[in-house]
């Protein structure tokens, strides 16, 4: 990649992550401010003595834990994704295969021009890996034991070259903040849904009979706001994780592209992608919060195999079939030029 | 009217000012790559010693092709200059590659745990050198170029800027040879 493209990928990444914490922030103050508003035009008419909801005391709250949240996500984002994915640190290479990985991470370090990421194995059978860091000079690549045993040297440099070009690309940034950034949505709608139920159940009659007796004890706007902003909070973490998969899916195909043009050997990577996705059992280690990470899917029913309009909201990568065919493509283009042998 | 001609003066000077960053930034980009190719290199002649040692007794009869590494090896160490070096290394490769052919000769040889641990870390030498020569054209092709570009070719006289060798694979053997694989590991396995 040449520099002037690479540096405008960077840029837009830079964009999106900005992009993503401004929404993120106006998202949870729309939660807490609309809730507010709701509760308050509620209990505007309620009478002398009893709750008035006058300072919204919610929407400060939601809206500082929002951006307190997201340096949070961002400062401890990915110890906190190496740690749920229960992943150990390669100080000294202990075995072969921990040799091979360690001198291919180097070597592929060397290729993009950027000092050694920290070295991650995760002890799960299956085959995944994933990339995630503050930025591109503190990043970190993990594997799985699966992996290692699975692939040969040059399918390994393949999947470490598609991480490192992750982190080349300022993606592990961007990545890593949505992980946290999932993981604190659906949290914050957990507790105040469970809230919200439990609210609803013990004050609600009550309510409903002094609406219905009074007349004019409940506003109607009131009402509707208060069912939309429930509304809102049992989807945020649906919409949150369509978000990750949309974002995460367009990046897996320059991730791919972009490991061709610096191991310069984009069969292999095409290789180890097939090998992975004909290891079809769950990476158990990762969890979903972390999906978008990976190289590939590491849920068991790989919903990213589909194609059309299932795929393409609820998938956080594209087919690995149509990933594998623009490897190859590649791998083709790259023979004929050099005028080598063709690969099968 | 002098006010124009100053706007237009302050936007020349800006103009020349970035220009002449840029392409000092790529000059000391160029200057990082090469010293990035040469902490490979050394690598690669730290290791030959060690590699030679270790196969000596059981190669008895190869002699000449361990002579012609060492050799090769004492020649790419006192090479200086892009062209030089390039031309030094693609020998030692050569030669390297020879005795790598003739390893294959000796299973027992190739299946002690020294022996699988030194080709491990001479294939990552190796790619590592390959890697950086990569990065090195890269990052040089795309001085050259901005050099002779139109407008930034008139900056180049005063940032000093002259074309940066590239690292050609001078050896035509060496260009039809592949890579030689050692990985430790046969595919599948």
């Amino acid at each position: 990649m040449s520099d002037a493209n690479l540096f405008a990928q960077q840029a837009a990444n830079r964009r999106r992550s900005f992009w993503l914490v401004t929404a993120f922030v106006l998202c949870f103050a729309w939660v807490g401010f609309g809730g507010d508003y709701a509760l308050y035009l509620l209990t505007a008419g309620a009478p002398p003595g009893a709750y008035r909801h006058a300072i919204p005391f919610i929407g400060v709250l939601a809206t500082t834990m929002a951006a307190g949240l997201c340096y949070f996500a961002w400062k401890t984002g990915p110890r906190r994704v190496l740690l749920a994915a229960g992943a150990w640190e390669v100080v000294t290479p202990a075995s072969a295969a921990q040799l091979q990985l360690a001198n291919v991470v180097e070597e592929m370090a060397v290729a993009a021009g950027l000092p050694k990421p920290t070295l991650y194995v995760v002890p799960d059978a299956d085959l995944n890996a994933f990339a995630t860091g503050h930025d591109r000079r503190h990043a970190s690549i993990a594997v799985t034991e699966g992996l290692l045993d699975a692939l040969d040297r040059d399918e390994l440099q393949g999947v470490v070259a598609h991480e490192m070009s992750h982190i080349q690309n300022d993606d592990v940034k961007l990545m890593t903040l949505l992980a946290g950034m999932l993981g604190a949505v659906a949290l914050f709608s957990d507790t105040l849904g469970r809230y919200v139920r439990l609210g609803g159940r013990i004050g609600g009659p009550s309510r409903v009979g002094g609406g219905r007796a009074g007349g004019k004890g409940g506003n109607p706007l009131g009402a509707v706001l208060l069912l939309f902003w429930i509304f809102s909070l049992l989807i945020a973490p649906v919409v949150s994780r369509l978000l990750a998969m949309a974002v995460s899916r367009k990046r897996e195909y320059l991730a791919d592209a972009t490991a061709a043009q610096l191991t310069r050997n984009p069969d292999a990577l095409a290789r180890a992608l097939e090998k992975l996705e004909a290891a079809s059992g769950a990476t158990r280690n990762i969890t979903q919060g972390a999906a978008h990470l990976c190289i590939v899917d590491p849920a068991e029913r790989k919903i990213s195999d589909r194609e059309g309009i299932l795929g393409d909201i609820f998938a956080s990568h594209p087919p690995l079939r149509l990933r594998v065919a623009r490897l190859k493509a590649m791998a083709f283009q790259q023979a004929r030029r050099e005028g080598g042998a063709l690969p099968a | 009217m002098v006010f124009i001609i100053l706007i237009l003066l302050v936007v020349a000077v800006l103009w020349m000012v970035g220009a002449y960053n840029s392409l000092i930034g790529l000059r000391n980009q160029v200057t990082n790559g090469w010293t990035q190719i040469d902490v490979q290199l050394k690598r690669r002649h730290d290791l030959i010693p060690n590699l030679v040692n270790t196969v000596k007794g059981a190669m008895e009869y190869e002699r000449g092709t361990m002579e012609a590494v060492i050799a090769a090896r004492a020649k790419a160490m006192g090479a200086q200059g892009v062209k030089a070096t390039a031309e030094a290394e693609g020998q030692l490769s050569q030669s390297l590659g020879k005795l790598f052919a003739l390893m294959e000769n000796y299973p027992d040889l190739k299946a002690t745990a020294n022996v699988l641990q030194l080709q491990e870390e001479l294939t990552s030498t190796e790619n590592r050198i390959g890697f950086s020569r990569q990065h090195y054209n890269d990052v040089a092709t795309e001085y050259n170029t901005k050099q002779q570009q139109f407008p930034t070719s008139l900056v180049a006289g005063i940032a000093k800027a002259s074309p940066a060798d590239l690292w050609v694979i001078v050896d035509a053997g060496e260009r039809a040879v592949p890579v030689v694989d050692l990985s430790s590991r046969a595919p599948g396995a």
